[in-house]
């Protein structure tokens, strides 16, 4: 059953065009994040999906029901915010149970809910306690349990970590992560943080300016991109998009970086053929790119060794970035730690050619 | 951090912020002086001076015996007159600005900006140029010369000021948390009841103190609007010093000038603290 439909929505403010005829389709169970650069209209769509905004046109179906002229308490959802919107005068029950309270239920429940939330979340401790004397990460905790105490048909989440420090957010992502996976939610997250994106969807919706650039699941997202927005925004350290030209050389297609003596060729999928002759951008992700001795794939002709000098090595610990100069262009690769390569010399590098995608240079489209 | 030194600047700087506070607080000590002297006293030596023999008896006559027009009553029943407008004034002004400040800041609606502009316009009308106006609105409403109408104009009049504070204050309030309100399912007033209001006392306290001193110190309204035994007391004050009799009543004047500034000068010396706190408040920490 689709959880929620989003229809063709558009979303003006006076005369900017925010959201351009967004349409999703999610199923019950998905967690689903939308994701893209900041003002995009990522918090502008969950809005209009809480019904806290209205659409300028088009329509949103939750759980099979238009829900355009349904004011937001009685669309069956819960919402966490990036700031949490505790209220600040009221305790952490009275926080959790304001909801409940607001539909009468009667006493005895709310008590149970708090209950069985507070056991969940691990914040039976802070229920006398007020929003401020509270921690980031406990503030977190709270606005998670005055969504999940509700069990509504969808979970809508705006940047609940961005708040919080870079360790707490790994932390949390992962619990987020085994609630879903334990309470079967349907879930709407907004973020811009790739990471989160590809650790906790099912399904990502990657946004650009008021349009869905991609709608797949984390993998197609980040294995064949849609186009070169999408390939550059997913991905940390992103994808290598470098300029090259498709040319057949006996009989098979391959994609030319550089020139004559120079000249790197990478094999390409025969699909590509209608393309041969031209500029095409060739993406590839730093991971591809690796020491010689790396053992990609057993599949004949998957791995390509190539010969690149370094211009740079940052060592992050568990790999080394290096930075590869392919051509006239730059290009990250991700080497092991034991790997030392000098600055300025040239060494031989294996790629792992059948994860390249192959671009448009005008429409910065997917070719294959 | 604190500078001790005394640099001529300094020096300069404190001179004349003492001329400032000398300005401010001289007639004030007079009128103090003189409540606490006879008629007599000061009709023999002089306006000013330090009190012979204290005269406590001032404040009593001035409370309930002194003749104010023809009745011998003193100021109390103005008093009275003066409290019945000004309390219920100043609780109903505060509690509808905190609601249209609530409405204007935290809620869109069309033509927000609008009502928000009309309001506080009120702040910028001088105050002759509305007597007329509510003369004709009293006269109709029935409430010339009652207390009642009284009530009604600082209400009314209040509201371009309260609502301002109100409004002000609360757009510190974070829209998101009007937001999850709603998606819990509250409305427009118990938003307001549970989660705005309660964040308020900082800003209330502000619009009560600045009300109530202002409603109760008001004159032109009260001495335009009503007569006799329904003046509040900063009318009737006029009427006493009018009053004449063969020697000037100088002594119970001055004391009764000083009941009359009692209760703001008590609300500034125990709210002033909180006034100023208020002002500089902000909604949420
Ligand atoms: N009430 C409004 N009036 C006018 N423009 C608005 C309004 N709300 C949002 N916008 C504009 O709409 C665009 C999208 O805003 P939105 O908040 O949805 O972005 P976002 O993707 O959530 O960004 P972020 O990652 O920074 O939160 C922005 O350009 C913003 O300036
Ligand atoms: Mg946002």
């Amino acid at each position: 059953m689709a959880a929620l439909t989003i229809r063709d929505v558009y979303k003006r403010f006076h005369s900017v065009e925010v959201l351009k005829g967004i349409d999703l389709e999610m199923d019950s169970g998905d967690f689903t994040v939308l994701v893209g650069p900041s003002g995009c209209g990522k918090s502008t769509l969950l809005n209009i999906i809480a019904g806290l905004e209205r659409q300028s046109s088009g329509n949103i179906e939750i759980g099979g029901r238009i829900v355009d002229n349904i004011a937001p308490r009685d669309r069956d959802i819960a919402m966490v915010f990036q700031s949490y919107a505790l209220y600040p005068s009221m305790t952490v029950r009275q926080n959790i149970t304001f909801g409940m309270e607001c539909r009468n239920v009667p006493r005895v429940q709310r008590d149970e809910a708090v209950g069985r939330v507070a056991k969940l979340l691990q914040i039976e401790a802070l229920l006398d306690r007020k929003p401020g004397q509270l921690s980031g990460g406990q503030r977190q905790r709270v606005a998670m349990g005055r969504a999940l105490v509700r069990d509504p048909l969808l979970f809508l989440f705006d940047e609940p970590l961005s708040n919080l420090d870079a360790q707490l957010r790994a932390e949390m992502r992962i619990e987020i992560k085994l609630l879903h996976q334990r309470l079967g939610s349907t879930i709407v997250y907004v973020t811009h943080d790739q990471i989160e994106a590809m650790t906790l969807a099912t399904r990502i919706a990657v946004m650009r300016q008021g349009v869905v650039q991609q709608f797949a699941d984390p993998e197609t997202v980040y294995n064949r991109p849609a186009n070169l927005f999408v390939a550059r925004f997913m991905g940390a350290p992103p994808m290598n998009t470098l300029a090259a030209r498709l040319e057949a050389t006996r009989g098979r297609t391959v994609a030319v970086i550089g020139y004559g003596e120079a000249a790197i060729r990478f094999p390409v999928p025969p699909e590509a053929e209608g393309w041969n002759g031209r500029d095409v951008v060739l993406g590839i992700r730093p991971e591809c790119i690796a020491e010689p001795t790396r053992h990609f794939s057993d599949l004949p002709g998957a791995v390509t060794t190539i010969v690149a000098s370094v211009e740079m090595v940052e060592p992050t610990g568990a790999e080394t970035i290096v930075v590869l100069r392919l051509g006239d262009e730059r290009a990250l690769g991700r080497v092991s730690p034991d790997v030392r390569h000098r600055l300025s010399e040239t060494a031989q590098f294996a790629v792992d050619t059948r994860k390249i995608s192959l671009f448009d240079p005008a429409s910065g489209d997917r070719i294959t | 951090m604190r500078d001790t030194s005394f640099a001529p600047g300094r020096i300069l700087i404190y001179l004349i912020v003492s001329l400032i506070a000398a300005a401010y607080l001289v007639p004030i000590i007079v009128v103090v002086l003189n409540s606490l002297r006879t008629s007599e006293e000061i009709a023999q030596t002089s306006m000013i001076g330090w009190p012979q023999r204290w005269a406590w008896s001032n404040y009593g006559i001035a409370w309930a015996d002194f003749c104010v027009a023809q009745t011998c009553a003193g100021i109390r029943p103005y008093m009275l007159n003066s409290a019945l407008v000004t309390i219920p004034a100043t609780i109903i002004s505060t509690l509808l600005g905190a609601v249209a400040g609530y409405a204007v800041s935290l809620w869109r609606f069309p033509g927000d900006r609008w009502i928000y502009g009309i309001v506080t316009l009120g702040l910028f009308l001088p105050q002759q140029m509305r007597l007329l106006p509510w003369t004709i609105v009293l006269r109709d409403v029935g409430l010339i010369n009652t207390l009642s109408g009284l009530v009604m104009i600082h209400t009314i009049q209040g509201l371009s000021f309260t609502t301002l504070f109100c409004r002000n204050y609360y757009v510190a309030i974070p829209q998101e948390l009007i937001r999850a309100a709603r998606v819990d399912g509250a409305g427009f007033y118990r938003i307001f009841w549970r989660i705005v209001l309660p964040l308020s006392p900082p800003i209330l306290i502000v619009t009560v103190i600045w009300q109530f001193t202002h409603i109760w110190n008001e004159f032109l309204y009260g001495v335009t609007f009503t007569t006799g035994q329904q003046q509040p007391v900063t009318a009737a004050l006029i009427a006493l010093t009018a009053a004449v009799a063969d020697i000037p009543q100088y002594g119970v004047q001055s004391a009764a000038v000083m009941i009359a500034a009692l209760p703001t000068l008590l609300v500034y010396v125990f709210g002033g603290r909180y006034f100023v706190r208020g002002l500089t408040a902000g909604a949420v920490k």
